[in-house]
């Protein structure tokens, strides 16, 4: 039984259905398989690409650290978190996160947690490209997404 | 004390580098006095660290949350803006 979160940091897309399958394969004890993608938006049609910078290493790191808790404090089976980095265009991905586990909530769970930490924790930034060849500058972090973090507190 | 520092995103851009190795001053302990030498370095630097209540640091590749941490003996100090992956 696989109870190490695979994470990985990549300039690549990745294949949803192909990362459910890993995750699932020849288990007979899931019963649940929550996915989240985060993809990019344009905002408008004004964007004309996201620039996404990381800190490599440590984006591995703590990407990790988060899905440990998470798999831990929820009893997960399995989990996958992908980033990707580098430039990405509207409607493509951005992020992946897969969450397994016997009953639906412990992967809803989980995933969504992941999700809350990796947004203000993962050293990843974002730069937005605009369609009119402007800088666009680089993306401010929200207030929401901080507060995103209180519902976890025990 | 020689020790690599890494810079991302607009603080990245801002100082025109994405990491260097410098020696720190005797009397850098902590971050708290790492940001006051930075205040030091030039108008660059000092532009920066108007922002240094939002700026964040991780050393060795974790986390730091508090100003008064020291750096000891760490390799690598990251400096950078709030987070905005996902």
């Amino acid at each position: 039984m696989s109870i190490k979160p695979d994470i990985r940091i990549q300039a690549e897309d990745f294949d949803i259905k192909a990362e459910i399958e890993k995750l699932t394969q020849g288990r007979t004890d899931i019963g649940a398989v929550v996915t989240f993608s985060g993809l990019c938006r344009g905002e408008g049609d004004t964007l004309s690409a996201l620039e996404l910078e990381h800190y490599p290493g440590m984006a591995e790191a703590e990407i990790t650290r988060i899905a440990e808790q998470a798999m831990k404090r929820f009893g997960l089976l399995g989990m996958t978190a992908i980033h990707r980095y580098g430039k990405i265009k509207p409607s493509e991905n951005i992020v992946l996160v897969i969450a397994t586990s016997p009953h639906r909530q412990a992967s809803f769970d989980g995933a969504n947690f992941l999700m809350d930490f990796l947004k203000t924790r993962a050293p990843f930034w974002k730069k937005n490209h605009l369609v009119d060849g402007d800088d666009g500058g680089w993306v401010d972090a929200k207030d929401a997404d901080d507060n995103a973090l209180g519902k976890w507190e025990k | 004390m020689t020790i690599k520092l890494v810079y991302f995103a607009w603080l990245r851009e801002r100082f025109g580098m994405g990491e260097e190795q410098v020696d720190l001053p005797e009397s850098v302990k902590s971050i708290s006095d790492l940001f006051d030498w930075f205040e030091t370095r030039g108008e660059e630097f000092e532009a920066v660290m108007e922002h240094r209540k939002i700026i964040q640091v991780a050393i060795d590749q974790e986390h730091v949350q508090d100003s008064g941490t020291l750096i000891g003996d760490a390799k690598e100090i990251a400096i950078f803006p709030p987070m905005t992956g996902g």
